[in-house]
């Protein structure tokens, strides 16, 4: 026979399972498939097949986002930013928006420091990632996870 | 109403490296959104911030649906001269603004 305790520790932990599950499929798997390959797309169109290395790009963002409409993110690229060597485009992507693109920033050594600070729109909780392009051609890379707790592009039926 | 804040610096010495904000008034409508009669409400955003120092291009950016409303752009410049540095919004639905700032470098 179960005690009142017993089953109320169940009830509880059930539903906290359920919860967790809705949150980690906000979006059907179907959808989820065609972002990623849009995503694919949208970066051999930036990247070609040239490999994109880890490392001396920093994507700052904050890691949890209560409102996903307007999310601070700045990318700062480790770089001399002279004639011979600098950061010609910075270039930022997420996994779960409707269009991967968020932003492309084109610049060369009169920028003096390759930063950008700009707000973005998140649709999920998910990866964001920054690409630069270097003078040389390669390609360096930085990624966040971020969790968005009200996320934007949702309010249908709001206006 | 179309509208853009700018943030230069007015004076600064010779290969300073300074920073740039702006800030423009837009509400970019992501052309996702429906309203409560299930339509689609068109996109309508800013597609490209173009920066001129002196004529010369040295920042442009290209903007997405994902951009949040009234972009904000941060970024920095080397200052090599005096003059004007002007900053250019264009965008879906004819929205084009243009911005000048002048900076004096010693």
């Amino acid at each position: 026979m179960t005690t009142r305790r017993e089953f109320l520790v169940l009830a509880c932990g059930a539903a906290s399972i359920a919860a967790a599950r809705k949150a980690g499929a906000q979006i059907d798997p179907n959808q989820q498939a065609l972002r990623k390959a849009a995503m694919q797309e949208a970066l051999r169109r930036v990247v070609g097949d040239a490999p994109v290395r880890r490392g001396r790009v920093r994507l700052e963002l904050p890691p949890l986002i209560d409102n996903g409409n307007s999310v601070p993110l700045s990318v700062a690229v480790e770089s001399p930013m002279t004639l011979s060597d600098h950061v010609k485009a910075i270039h930022v992507f997420t996994e779960k928006n409707p269009q991967p693109d968020v932003v492309s920033a084109h610049l060369g050594p009169r920028a003096g420091r390759a930063r950008l600070s700009t707000r973005v729109r998140l649709a999920d909780t998910q990866t964001v990632l920054a690409i630069a392009q270097l003078s040389d051609g390669s390609f360096w890379s930085d990624s966040a996870e971020v969790v968005v707790t009200l996320s934007a592009c949702l309010e249908e039926g709001l206006i | 109403m179309a509208r853009a804040i700018v943030n230069v610096p007015s004076q600064a010495k010779r290969g300073e490296i300074i920073e740039i904000k702006t800030l423009a008034a837009h509400p970019m409508e992501t052309g996702f959104r429906r309203t409560q009669l299930g339509e689609l409400i068109p996109r309508d955003i800013i597609r490209r911030f173009v920066c001129t120092y002196n004529g010369a291009e040295v920042f442009r950016v290209d903007l997405h649906p994902a951009m949040a409303a009234n972009p904000l752009i941060a970024f920095t410049t080397v200052a090599t001269e005096s003059g004007t540095i002007a900053f250019q919004w264009a965008g879906d639905n004819g929205y084009a603004v243009t911005e000048s700032a002048s900076i004096r470098v010693e």
